[in-house]
């Protein structure tokens, strides 16, 4: 089982490395791909199936112990999250495989997108496993460096344009993290995370504090909190559908996995709770206004994206076992329906040639199917009742109520205005654009081709869109099935939600405390006055030596 | 620990610097700025190593303190990623250029758009509705996208961001006059 563990991120790049060499065997290429990630898939749930018996597994890269070597740590919250990344980004492949086999590949130069996309899902992975924090900056490198050049996959003005806000962006914050590594390691004296955990409390208040705030906003400008979150919504809509959906998905979410450790294992005193707190408050409202203000809906959805990081952030801000465990439900939904939503509006941007709400319309009568790939998914991330996105936010009330503050009620007010105000444009999206007869909207035929004109993003090389005619494309099968399987996993975790909501909890509770995830990593031994029974893996002379994954 | 000053020194500088750079709007001198930070980081990785003059290697048996060699493995990896991301940027911004002929940065489109409904508004009486919010989104005129979409390099420099501005400032509270019915 513990050999498993490194095959998450090598299988990924040793596939990265294939595709690259089979560009010119397009469908070798896809097969590495599609092979390579339903792979992973497959052995993150082994994972995750294997560490909710209760052991967490340790592999020390190259059988260098604990403090000294790399480790990679697999608990419930990253076996949970490589699993449902690996099905994420296995269902956008096949969306990509799809548009391009529709559009015969003229809009993703395919020869670089499929080994970009593999070093992004490595990338991810590392991330999601590492127990280092160094290794963790590795893996945010992979990711980011895969993602720069997906976002500016083609080189067009608007995607060079935003791919550079993007880039300055991350680079910054990476060089924050890098900086915060930097003065952990002269305060500390290690990069491994279980000893930076058993460390760390011993440092002056104020070190603390400054470390603590440095990494947080490295990952606050990853995970797009509110203060630092303006580069989201302008870089991410330019990209192709496929490229946006899994950006949405997942790149800022491993901002919040590593604001979830960074809040349970490196700096478990609550000293920024409440920090934290007014900060998911920002996030949710000022996130929602700016979605309000959106007639393109990639932008909208961009814009909800960061509002609803504000829940997930809100629970990890609560400090407790039901808050991050909430948190973490709340991610896997987000992960999953957020994805969705950008590949329904992948598929209304086909039919309906824009994603400007202006110039759609009567899309319901021209595919019905279309409409209820978005529909449902919107319903879901508006959290109605019988969904998981209703549930994550249950929780997440009912984690608040219990710490029963006076702030943590305003967050509840909060996050149930936010709700509402979330579902505001998604309807209107829904109404314009599904329910507007197609006729009504000829009749502003003057006003599109002005909103054709000054729409930044119009200019993209698909969107040959002139007046009232819009250039829509039949969509491909591929692409209509990849989207209905991930509006079936949206729905398979409403229908799953009491086994994952459990899961979550379990894993919620890992996090509570150091303990646990310390001993499993150092061994019971270093950790004299615990108890920990499930550290033995950490020494176990059966590790194989592997390769090292930081370059 | 003990930290010499002369790294302490240049890392300042380098980061205040690189800062400088970075809020600049030509590419050129964001690269720049962000080799800057990067190596000012790389320094810092460095200054952690402790004190200078120990031995970099030792082979195990003599009781001199030895460096740290951990900060020079993070350092060369960190050089290893800033150097990729350094020539990533570097085609980005030739490619930005061919495409614009200029190395500034185009101006922001939400600024503009944010600019031009703030003179909309100062301009159209009140009754205007708020459904304007999403008429006026889309901030860049034509003029700024068509040399660019068309593949026709634009030679003529004439055109500065606060020309561009202004241009799409008067052609929206042209527009917010023409658009009267919503939808």
């Amino acid at each position: 089982m513990i050999s498993l563990v490194p095959l998450v991120v090598l299988l990924p790049l040793i596939g990265a490395a294939a595709a690259l060499l089979s560009s010119r065997r397009p469908i070798l290429q896809r097969g590495i791909t599609v092979v390579v990630l339903a792979a992973v898939a497959v052995i993150g749930i082994v994972l995750l199936i294997s560490v909710d018996t209760g052991e967490t597994l340790v592999m020390q890269v190259g059988g260098w112990p604990a403090p000294f070597g790399v480790s990679l740590v697999v608990d419930r919250l990253s076996a949970l999250m490589v699993s449902i990344s690996a099905i994420v980004l296995l269902a956008v492949l096949i969306f990509a495989i799809g548009q391009g086999l529709a559009d015969g590949d003229q809009e993703t130069p395919v020869s670089i997108y499929h080994p970009a996309y593999l070093v992004l899902a490595a990338g991810v992975f590392n991330a999601f496993i590492a127990g280092d924090l160094f290794n963790l900056y590795v893996g945010f490198e992979i990711l980011l460096v895969a993602s720069y050049v997906l976002l500016t996959l083609g080189g067009t003005e608007p995607r060079i344009r935003a791919g550079t806000t993007y880039i300055v962006v991350s680079l910054l914050s990476s060089l924050l993290f890098l900086a915060a590594i930097a003065m952990l390691y002269a305060s500390t004296g290690t990069v491994n995370i279980a000893q930076l955990s058993e460390r760390i409390g011993d440092l002056p208040a104020q070190v603390q504090t400054l470390l603590h705030v440095m990494l947080l906003v490295a990952f606050g400008i990853k995970a797009a909190v509110f203060p630092l979150s303006f580069w989201l919504p302008d870089s991410y809509p330019t990209a192709p559908a496929p490229v946006t959906a899994v950006f949405a998905g997942l790149l800022t979410k491993v901002g919040v996995y590593a604001i979830i450790r960074t809040e349970t294992i490196l700096f478990p005193s609550p000293e920024l709770n409440n920090a934290l707190l007014i900060v998911a408050l920002l996030t949710m409202v000022v996130g929602i206004l700016g979605a309000i203000a959106q007639a393109d809906i990639k932008r909208m959805l961009s814009f909800t994206l960061v509002s609803h990081i504000g829940y997930m952030v809100l629970g990890v801000g609560l400090g407790t076992a039901a808050g991050v465990a909430a948190a973490i439900f709340y991610t896997v939904h987000h992960i999953v329906v957020q994805t969705t939503l950008f590949l329904a509006t992948g598929l209304i941007e086909r039919r309906g040639g824009t994603t400007s709400i202006n110039s759609l319309g009567g899309l319901l009568k021209a595919s019905p199917i279309v409409g209820v790939l978005y529909f449902i998914p919107a319903l879901n991330l508006g959290g109605i009742p019988p969904f998981s996105g209703f549930l994550g936010k249950l929780g997440l009330l009912e984690a608040a109520a219990e710490v029963g503050t006076p702030l943590a009620y305003v967050l509840i007010g909060a996050a149930a205005v936010v709700s509402l105000f979330t579902l505001y444009p998604l309807a209107r999206t829904w109404n314009l654009a599904f329910w507007r007869p197609r006729s009504e909207v000829d009749n502003y035929e003057s006003m599109i081709t002005v909103e054709l004109h000054d729409d930044p993003w119009a200019g993209r090389a698909s969107g040959a869109v002139t007046g009232s005619t819009t250039a829509t494309r039949s969509l491909s099968g591929w692409m209509v099935g990849a989207t209905t399987a991930m509006v079936a996993v949206s729905v398979g975790i409403t229908v799953l939600a009491g086994p994952l909501y459990a899961l979550s909890t379990r894993a919620g509770a890992d996090l509570q405390g150091t303990e646990r995830y310390v001993s499993s990593v150092l061994g019971p031994k270093s950790a004299e006055s615990r108890l920990g029974p499930d550290g033995e893996l950490a020494d176990d002379p059966s590790n194989v030596p592997a390769e090292e994954v930081a370059p | 620990m003990t930290v010499s000053l002369a790294l302490l020194i240049p890392m300042a500088v380098l980061y205040a610097c690189g800062v400088y750079l970075l809020l600049e709007k030509s590419m050129t001198r964001v690269i720049l700025g962000f080799l800057l930070i990067g190596n000012a980081t790389n320094i810092l990785l460095l200054i952690t190593a402790g004190r200078p003059g120990s031995a970099p290697i030792t082979d195990g048996g003599s009781e001199e303190p030895y460096s740290d060699p951990l900060p020079q493995a993070l350092i060369l990896t960190a050089i290893v990623i800033t150097f990729a991301v350094s020539a990533f940027l570097m085609a980005l911004v030739y490619r930005s250029w061919k495409l614009a002929r200029e190395d500034q940065l185009e101006p922001d489109a939400e600024d503009l758009a944010i600019s031009t409904r703030a003179g909309a508004r100062a301009e159209t009486p009140e009754g205007a509705d708020e459904d304007t919010d999403f008429q006026s989104d889309d901030p860049l005129d034509s003029s700024d996208l068509d040399p660019v979409l068309q593949g026709a390099g634009r030679q003529d420099e004439g055109r500065s961001a606060t020309e561009s501005a202004a241009q799409a400032d008067a052609d929206a509270s042209a527009e917010s006059g023409a658009e009267g019915p919503k939808p």
